[in-house]
């Protein structure tokens, strides 16, 4: 607002200063000089105020022409009205107007132009800035409630079985039914914790999948051995929040389901340039395999999570090799270069 | 009066927590326990069940292509921990199902209800399950078959094309054709629509196996496969194919 004042002030001594110079005496310079401006600031400030209501769209630049045409005349007029009041009995006034009005009303026109192209600039700016908001913000809430369910998705199946086995464990072999229990509330008390979590370190991921994979040793037999093989610099490194799981929950599943023998669950884990790379391998049977050519529902997860979270889409990749199904995942570490949001 | 059971599923302990429950049944002799359904189909083969508890996720194949592979399938109670999908498959049609962990309780109840049925002679509608069950939409992406003794689980997309006969429908792959007991009708709801068109009344082509269609006498049509082999395709069938492949 100051710099506004200021430029209008300087721009009142100016015109003052050009009258002056035309012949005009002070008095009657800036009687003119005040009265015009301020009812240009007038006129200035009506044109913003309807912008600041109503911004016109495409078709209605055409009327805002008309709008600052119609003020600008009426300005003149109100000014020359206005004038008469103190310069009415002024000869050398009056004739300085009959020779200067074309130039007065350009002039005017030009400042309302001006003034309703930055008006509606700034406006404008304004509300998409907005709708901006706006957006994001309900981009974020979507995410967010994405990112939640695509983490409750997991439990049911594997709760119920694991709760089958424990029951049957009470009969036979209480002792391993306790430790059973333990190890299910113990993983369930992580998984619970974590939800509010977005990253976590590697090593604590590491600490419930053992947990998670002792329940489905318990529960396969001996069908199931796994493999873990994981570098000291990887283990520091993060990675969002129950990830690691469905991908191995989905190994666990490809490979016992699509084999009858016993399954070798392998997982991996270095460092990559600074980025976290997870291994999993899992065998399935090269003949029925093209079925499952889809990555099933645990890895589309993993890799919608990812997207969500990197906002990339190429980070986690599956190949097969012979009987061998290896999914690997890349993740960027938080606060990076590629920053997660 | 002795029962003949098995007890099909791939976990030790859930197979061994439905034994536990049969001890309070003696009339229910366990013949054999099986780990999955290939074990399945060849121990009811050989021991002719009165009844199997069956669980449906499996290694290999589930329970319900386990089910379709037998000619005449035993009376069945399902035992499984949690399956949105088979739930409304079976729930009117099963005799039983019992979802883990289940309790001796619910387990007594379910082979009431089974030694009532049999009382009664009341035929359960088992084909009638199965039907339900192959809606299921992970079952549509394979067919199960048996030629001898050997089992074939058939990916959708490698079915070049199903032709009737009589009673079964002749499924053919490059590997050759297999043989199953199903109505064309039955394919025509579980395949994907978006792949697999019925060309005509005995036959049902994979759009793309489809090369060209040529005409063929008057005012009917043949699809020519990349195989060489000509499928026909009706007056009705032929409309149908134009709007699958998008002419």
């Amino acid at each position: 607002m100051i710099p506004f004042t200021i430029s209008w002030f300087v721009w009142i001594c100016v015109h003052q200063l050009a009258l002056y110079q035309m012949g005009l005496d002070w008095f009657s310079a800036m009687t003119d000089s005040i009265i015009s401006n301020t009812l240009l600031i007038y006129v200035s400030m009506l044109l913003i105020t309807i912008f600041r209501f109503h911004l016109p769209r495409k078709q209605g630049f055409f009327n805002l022409f008309i709008w600052v045409v119609l003020l600008t005349i009426g300005w003149f007029f109100m000014n020359e009205w206005v004038t008469g009041f103190f310069l009415k009995n002024n000869p050398a006034y009056q004739s300085l107007m009959k020779n200067t009005w074309p130039l007065r009303i350009a002039t005017a026109f030009l400042i309302n132009g001006c003034v309703s192209l930055i008006g509606y600039a700034y406006y404008n700016w304004k509300e998409h800035n907005e709708t901006e908001k706006q957006r994001t913000e309900a981009e974020k809430l979507t995410r967010d409630a994405e990112l939640y369910k695509l983490r409750q998705q997991l439990q049911p199946h594997f709760l119920f079985n694991a709760l089958n086995s424990i029951n049957a464990l009470i009969g036979s072999r209480p002792a391993e039914a306790r430790t059973m229990v333990q190890q299910l509330s113990e993983f369930l008390r992580t998984t619970l914790k974590k939800e509010e979590q977005q990253w976590v370190k590697l090593e604590e991921e590491i600490h419930s999948l053992q947990l998670y994979l002792e329940i489905e040793k318990v529960r396969f037999g001996n069908r199931l051995e796994t493999h873990i093989e994981i570098n000291t610099e990887a283990m520091k490194l993060q990675l969002p929040a129950l990830l690691l799981q469905p991908l191995v929950e989905n190994a666990i599943k490809f490979g016992l389901y699509d084999t009858t023998g016993e399954t070798l669950i392998k997982l991996k884990a270095d460092a990559e340039n600074g980025q976290l790379a997870i291994t999993v391998e899992n065998p399935f049977d090269t003949e029925t395999a093209s079925a499952q050519k889809g990555t099933g529902f645990g890895l589309n997860s993993v890799q919608r999570r990812l997207f969500l979270l990197c906002g990339r889409n190429d980070l986690l990749q599956t190949e097969a090799k012979e009987n061998i199904f290896i999914t690997k995942v890349l993740i960027p570490q938080p606060g990076t270069t590629e920053h997660p949001l | 009066m002795n029962y003949k059971v098995l007890i099909i599923d791939d976990e030790p302990l859930a197979r061994s927590i439905v034994k536990e429950c049969m001890e309070q049944h003696p009339q229910l002799q366990l013949m054999e326990e099986c780990s999955n359904g290939f074990e399945g189909v060849k121990a009811i083969q050989q021991h002719q069940p009165d009844l199997i508890f069956l669980d449906i996720q499996m290694p290999k194949i589930t329970g319900f292509e386990m089910l379709e592979l037998i000619e005449e399938p035993p009376h069945v109670i399902f035992t499984t921990a949690f399956d949105e999908y088979a739930m409304q498959a079976f729930e009117a049609n099963a005799v039983d199902y019992l979802l883990k962990p289940f309790s001796q309780q619910r387990f007594d109840k379910a082979i009431n209800k089974w030694m009532e049925l049999n009382r009664a002679e009341a035929k359960i509608p088992t084909e009638h399950l199965l039907k339900e069950a192959a809606r299921h939409p992970v079952q549509n992406e394979r067919v199960v078959v048996k030629t001898g003794t050997r089992i074939k689980i058939i990916p959708v997309q490698e079915i070049h094309y199903l032709e009737a006969a009589d009673d079964y429908v002749k499924i053919y792959t490059a590997e050759g054709s297999f043989l199953k007991k199903q109505t064309m009708g039955y394919f025509e709801e579980i395949l994907r629509t978006s792949l697999f068109v019925r060309t005509h009344r005995s036959y049902m082509v994979n759009i793309q196996q489809i090369t060209r269609i040529d005409p063929y006498e008057k005012e009917n049509h043949v699809a020519v496969l990349r195989s060489g082999v000509k499928i026909p395709v009706s007056r009705a069938g032929y409309p149908k194919l134009k709007t699958m492949l998008g002419l």
